[in-house]
This record gives structure tokens, sequence and C-alpha cells, in this order.
């Protein structure tokens, strides 16, 4: 890996955050980038982590847990964002909120050539289809963008994604 | 359908009262095109039911979640064959997640009726209720004809939890309804009467 970016801690502060705000439900594709966040929501009893099988799942699972007055939140690959424009139509057609975290790959410092093609198209298919993009690069941006999504999603009821970058995380080495 | 089924004798469009006789005590989530109409049609869109137009492959996904935030509400989602297999893998997500609560059922008439009646897989070699155990949902049905509509609501009165009842119908077309097409109405109306939750 390059960076130093430590994961448990950030995964933690971004936990925290969501916990805080009434996030019960944490839907997953699983990712290294999201792995531990994945595991503190499975260990903590406020919280429930569901394993999807298809990112899109997650879009339409959170619009379910809005329809009863819960919040969910949809963790993914970049390259699960692919899966996910023509679900995103409930956001958009119904203004559910929702909030999506999208760990990268194919942005900086990838070394593996698959994951830059949908890696570079993560933020113009979100911002198609109306997800408002907030995007991490340094550690010390991290808790006030994740506020700010929280705010965006839940406060003002927008779709928008919290975009940790491979610069924050760190690339994985081949 | 499946070709080693027999063929079906179960008219869509007086279905689902005999399969839940008391709509009132479920939340329920209808996914596009007839299986919207013909939901809409049984409860008079009531505010326990919301239903897609489009997103298809999400109706199971988005019972799911009102199923795991809302535990102690009995959940059903009406789908069909051609969405349930757009995204097939949500058997395995709800297998996984075990909700106690929800109750999957797919209308399978063996073609993209909202398109032209195109054939699709389960006309063919495709058997849903052996998807769904295969994925691990744990109780399975599948029914052909009004006289197993008994067993089948028995099935999902009782079954062990989740349940999936693949009931094939005969094609046709679903309930001649004009249902509300507006999604954003329509989670208005369902959230007004169906939160549960203290909102922060």
């Amino acid at each position: 890996m390059t960076g130093t970016v430590n994961r448990e801690n950030f995964s933690r502060r971004i936990f925290e955050r969501l916990a805080d705000a009434g996030v019960t439900l944490f839907s997953y594709v699983p990712d290294f980038g999201n792995d531990e966040l994945v595991k503190i929501a499975e260990a903590d009893n406020r919280t429930t982590a569901v394993l999807l099988s298809s990112e899109q799942e997650g879009v339409a699972l959170c619009a379910g847990a809005d329809l009863v007055g819960a919040r969910g939140v949809l963790l993914m690959q970049s390259s699960g964002v692919g899966n996910c424009p023509n679900m995103l139509s409930l956001v958009r057609g119904g203004r559910f909120p929702m909030l999506m975290i999208v760990t990268m790959r194919g942005d900086y410092g990838e070394q593996n050539p698959w994951q830059y093609p949908m890696g570079q198209a993560v933020e113009p298919v979100l911002e198609a289809m109306g997800i408002q993009c907030i995007r991490v690069e340094r550690d010390d941006e991290l808790d006030q963008a994740t506020d700010s999504a929280i705010s965006s999603a839940f406060a003002a009821g927008q779709g928008v994604a919290l975009i940790l970058s491979q610069k924050f995380l760190g690339a994985k080495a081949f | 359908m499946a070709t080693n089924l027999p063929p079906s004798t179960i008219d869509r469009r007086d279905l689902l009262a005999h399969l839940i006789p008391d709509p009132d005590e479920c939340l329920l989530v209808a996914g596009l095109a007839g299986s919207a109409k013909d939901s809409a049609a049984w409860t008079q869109e009531a505010d326990n039911l919301i239903t897609l137009g489009g997103a298809m492959g999400g109706a199971v996904a988005m019972a799911l979640g009102i199923a795991l935030s809302a535990p102690d509400k009995k959940v059903a989602v009406i789908t069909g064959d051609g969405e349930l297999l757009m995204n097939a893998g949500v058997l395995a997500t709800v297998a996984s997640a075990a909700p106690q609560n929800l109750n999957i059922i797919c209308l399978d008439n063996g073609q993209h009726g909202e398109t032209g009646g195109q054939p699709g897989h389960t006309s063919r070699r495709t058997d849903l209720a052996l998807m769904a155990e295969g994925a691990g949902i744990a109780s399975a049905m599948t029914i052909s004809s009004p006289d197993e509509f008994p067993d089948a609501q028995a099935f999902l009165a009782y079954g062990i939890a989740p349940k999936f009842l693949c009931v094939r119908v005969m094609p046709g077309p679903p309930t001649d309804y004009k249902r509300n097409w507006d999604l954003a109405s329509g989670r208005l109306r369902f959230r007004a009467a169906n939160v549960i939750n203290v909102e922060q």
C-alpha cells in the first residue's frame, strides 16, 4: 500500500458519525477500503451490516429503510457505481435520501488497468443521476466531509456520495 | 413457465386476495408493471403499499430494507419473473439477512408483459422456486392452480421465514387500474402512515 492512512482510525470516525446520525443499516459489497467499517458495524449493537449481491440492491434497500423512518448507508468500491444508475431513479423520482460511501480504485496510483474505466467514470455517472459527490483527499478533510454528506442526505433529503479517493486510502500494490 | 411444470390455470387479476386475506396487516411493496397494477387494484392503493414503475430489479431489496427496519411488521413483496431475474442475486441477499417477517411473492407469467409479451426464461427452462432454494431462502413453494390457494395462503402465514412463493399465472393482462405514477407522493403517503422510528 502507498499512503499512511490508518483504516481502523478513519473507519471508526466515519462509523461514529453515521451511528450518531441514526444510521442503522450498513449495506455493502465488500472492498478493502470499507472492510474495517463493515466489521465495526457488524460488532456494534446499534447497527446491522447487510451483505449485498449487487450494489444496486443497496439503493433500493436504503429506500425501503426510509419508508419506515429508518436510515441506511450503501458502501461500495468505485466499480460498483457502474451497477447503480437505473436504481438511482428512486432517488430522483421518489426524492429518497441516499447516502453512499465509495472507496476508490483507478484514480491515483492504481496499478490494475481494469480499474481505470469505471474509476474515472464514478463522478460523471453519479452526477448524471443527480447524486452529489463529496470527495476526500486528505485525512483532515474526512470528518467535515462525512458530516456534510450526512446533512445532505438526512437533513436535506438529497442523494450524496462520500468519495474516499485513492490519494486518501492509498493504492494497492500488485 | 419451466417446461417440467403443468400449464397454469391461475388468472392473476383476482389472485392476491386469495393469498393474503389481511393486507391491512402487512407493509407491501410491488415491483413495476403488472405486479404494481394488480397490487394497486387489490388494495385500492392503500397507505401500506408502495408501487414501483421502474427501477427494475429493486422491489425485493426495497422490501428487505423495510423488513429489517421494521422487524415487528409483516412485509410482503409482489414481483414478477422478469424483475426477479434482473437481479436474482437478491435472493441470496435475503437468505443471508434472514428476515423473519418477509414474504416474497413472484407472479410468474413467463413473459415480459409490459413490453409486448415477449417470452422470458421461465417459459423455457428456469424454475424460480429452485433458484430461491439454492440461494438459501428458508422455504419455497410453487403453485399453478387455484386449487392450491389454501395451501399457498397457509404457507405464507405459517411457513419458515423468509419465504418465497412462485405463483405461475396464465399469460394475459394484469388488472386494469390507473395507479399513481408519482413515486415522491407515494413515498410521502407511505411514510405518513408507516414511519415507526423516532426521527432525529
